[in-house]
């Protein structure tokens, strides 16, 4: 019988062409990015290892955005941890070399707002150069605001920012692993807690009960905030847990901000069996940086230069 | 187009929907379907997918509940490893089959046109189209003609909406033996496609070889007087009114424009430039739909007078589908109405 395996790979022609925008050397050169080295993906690394990787991701969301003027500050900062843990903490089965393998583990950004700790996550481990960070939101350029397929950026799935889409397209690629193709891969996807006010959500989620996807793992990123308050304040959302629970998910509540603890709820992930896993990850807004941590006000603005600084010389 | 072409592209000459042919007495040939029947689009949907289903072992389809309505089902009870039901909840289903066709697979995703398309707008413009996702959505109980369910379940936006997105396909055929083909034709296109289809039976005009190209329009009766261009069941509406004025010597040219986008526009140019009038013709809002396309074409490139038939910025209604195709305008007659109404401007 024949077979057509379309679009595997994302297009690599948008209207980006030849030209894509540079990184002003000297910047590069401020930014110390000349002599990166791309950190390993490996479960043998150290909790404070995987901390280091974290707060060199979290110091690049601060370059990346005080260079755009624009885009999400708190969010990204506060996911670090966990984007650490699932690209360089051995948990996701991924090579930045062969970014398309067919055998790979996938991850959508359904808060595609979060793009730039996705984007920092990807360059550490090597997807592209460290540089090209620098290029956030500029025109042509491969890091979109929000995730664009059509850019062709290595390690981006999927195009993620209309909030509640991306798990639903986390769900049928599950399916298609799972129950078409019958591999092992495993599928991976992480929503704002704001995002889950989305209808959408709870239909992915009851798809993702009802056709016993144990191969796909959500992760709610608990900051408590979004952009015009606190979730609880704008519409209330708990009992998170509850509810996924009575969706048919294993649900897992931990400190998303401790890597230890996220290396355990990964690791238990893998090993439930009959339905889908939902992480509860609590995250402070703003991690690492004093003036944004726990501030809604920072969802949705970049550092000042100053405050770029300021936040930096924290995020040692 | 000459008649060479017209022959190879169309109908035989027994089921003569396209042919000038002068039948011995002199007299023009009436269009006829009697040796096909009637049967409706959605029937040729289903039985597409099983076509496509045997060739391709990629091909998967979810089901939005309605899987007998819009016939899926034959599918589902072919293929049942393949077939996935989502209940209700298109939305998600359409994000199921946009992540299913990011992971290598060709998903069909089928309900109501009041739904995949009206209720998806947002999901097939971000996860399907932008991400130009091989997903194909297919949009049953199109128009008027659902009939007595009602205005909720006529879906008359569909093509404004789909024809909007940048990535995306859209095709209206229009009859059973073209839908099969339109099926197929999607299935093996590789990008998002809109496929727009009906419930009642309508007549079966086309013939299992009358060719079918996705992107190109099908003249199937050639004339010079005035063109009508349509899509979907008002094809054959067409044909019956081209046929009432060839007793009165005007000329009709009838265009199956199947593929709404990309939409054929040499097609139209030269039917602007050789038959002087344009008359558009679908069962769907005027507004933004075939005939807004074609008008759009026409003002860059070849300004002719121009009239439409389809449903005036107004909602269905529960009714027998005939009663409402009268109501609403969409039948042969109006079309000769609108015929003889451009000509006039012609002059």
């Amino acid at each position: 019988m024949a077979n057509f395996d379309f679009h595997i790979y994302p297009l690599t022609t948008g209207f980006h062409g030849a030209d894509r925008p540079v990184p002003n050397p000297d910047l590069v050169e401020k930014y110390g990015y000349k002599n990166f080295k791309p950190a390993k993906n490996s479960a043998n690394h150290t909790d404070d290892e995987l901390h280091a990787i974290a707060q060199e991701i979290r110091r690049d969301i601060i370059r990346e955005l005080e260079q755009a003027k624009s885009g999400h500050s708190g969010g990204p900062l506060g996911a670090a941890d966990i984007f650490a843990v699932l690209y360089l903490g051995g948990v996701m089965n991924h090579d930045p070399k062969n970014p398309w393998d067919p055998n790979r583990d996938r991850f959508i950004l359904s808060a595609g707002h979060m793009a730039p700790v996705l984007y920092s996550t990807l360059a550490n481990a090597g997807y592209f150069p460290k540089e090209e960070l620098l290029t956030l939101r500029k025109f042509n350029s491969r890091l979109q605001g929000h995730p664009g397929r059509d850019m062709g950026l290595p390690g981006i799935e999927s195009s993620t920012g209309s909030l509640g889409q991306g798990l639903g397209i986390a769900v049928g690629m599950a399916i298609s692993d799972k129950l078409v193709s019958k591999n092992d891969h495993r599928v991976y996807s992480l929503t704002g807690d704001g995002e889950i006010q989305e209808g959408e959500i709870w239909e992915a989620a009851m798809s993702a009960a009802h056709w016993k996807l144990d191969n796909f793992c959500m992760i709610v990123d608990r900051n408590h905030c979004q952009i015009d308050g606190r979730t609880e304040d704008i519409m209330g959302i708990e009992p998170v847990a509850d509810k996924f629970t009575a969706f048919g998910f294993h649900v897992i509540e931990i400190n998303g901000n401790s890597i230890p603890e996220l290396r355990k709820a990964f690791a238990e992930a893998k090993t439930v069996k009959g339905k889908p896993t939902c992480i509860i990850a609590q995250t402070f807004m703003g991690r690492g940086v004093s003036f944004m941590e726990d501030d809604y006000r920072w969802h949705g603005k970049p550092p000042t230069t100053e405050q770029a600084e300021k936040a930096l010389i924290e995020l040692v | 187009m000459s008649d060479t072409a017209v022959k190879n592209m169309s109908i035989t000459s027994d089921t003569a929907a396209s042919a000038k042919v002068a039948s011995t007495n002199g007299a023009p040939a009436r269009p006829r379907h009697e040796q096909n029947g009637k049967k409706a689009t959605r029937f040729g949907f289903g039985e597409g997918l099983v076509t496509l289903g045997e060739r391709y072992d990629n091909v998967v389809v979810l089901g939005g509940d309605i899987t007998g309505s819009v016939m899926t089902s034959y599918f589902k009870d072919k293929f049942p490893d393949r077939f996935f039901s989502m209940g209700i909840m298109e939305a998600t289903a359409t994000l199921v089959a946009a992540g299913l066709a990011l992971s290598g697979k060709v998903p069909f995703f089928a309900t109501y046109g009041a739904f995949a398309a009206c209720r998806n707008t947002d999901m097939l413009r971000i996860s399907c189209c932008y991400n130009d996702a091989n997903v194909k959505i297919g949009g049953g109980h199109a128009g008027i003609s659902v009939g007595e369910d009602g205005a909720t379940h006529q879906a008359l936006e569909e093509i404004a909406i789909t024809r909007v997105l940048p990535n995306m396909t859209l095709v209206v055929p229009c009859d059973y033996n073209e839908t099969i083909k339109a099926t197929i034709a999607v299935g093996e296109h590789v990008g998002p496609c809109y496929l727009r289809f009906g419930r009642v039976d309508i007549p079966s005009f086309t013939k299992e070889d009358t060719p079918f190209v996705l992107g190109k329009a099908q003249t199937f009766r050639d004339g010079n007087d005035v063109a009508v261009i349509a899509c979907g069941p008002m094809v054959w509406e067409a044909l019956l009114a081209a046929y009432e004025l060839e007793a009165e010597g005007i000329d009709v040219r009838v265009i199956n424009m199947a593929t709404i986008k990309p939409l054929d526009r040499d097609a139209i140019i030269s039917a602007a430039k050789e038959c002087g009038a344009i008359v558009s013709a679908e069962e769907h809002q005027i507004t933004a739909g075939l005939g807004g396309a074609i008008a759009e074409v026409l003002a860059a490139e070849c300004p002719v007078p121009m009239e439409f038939i389809g449903v005036k910025d107004t909602f269905g209604g529960s009714g027998p589908p005939t009663d409402l195709m009268k109501y609403f305008g969409l039948t042969s007659s109006d079309i000769v109405t609108a015929i003889r109404k451009v000509i006039k401007r012609k002059k």
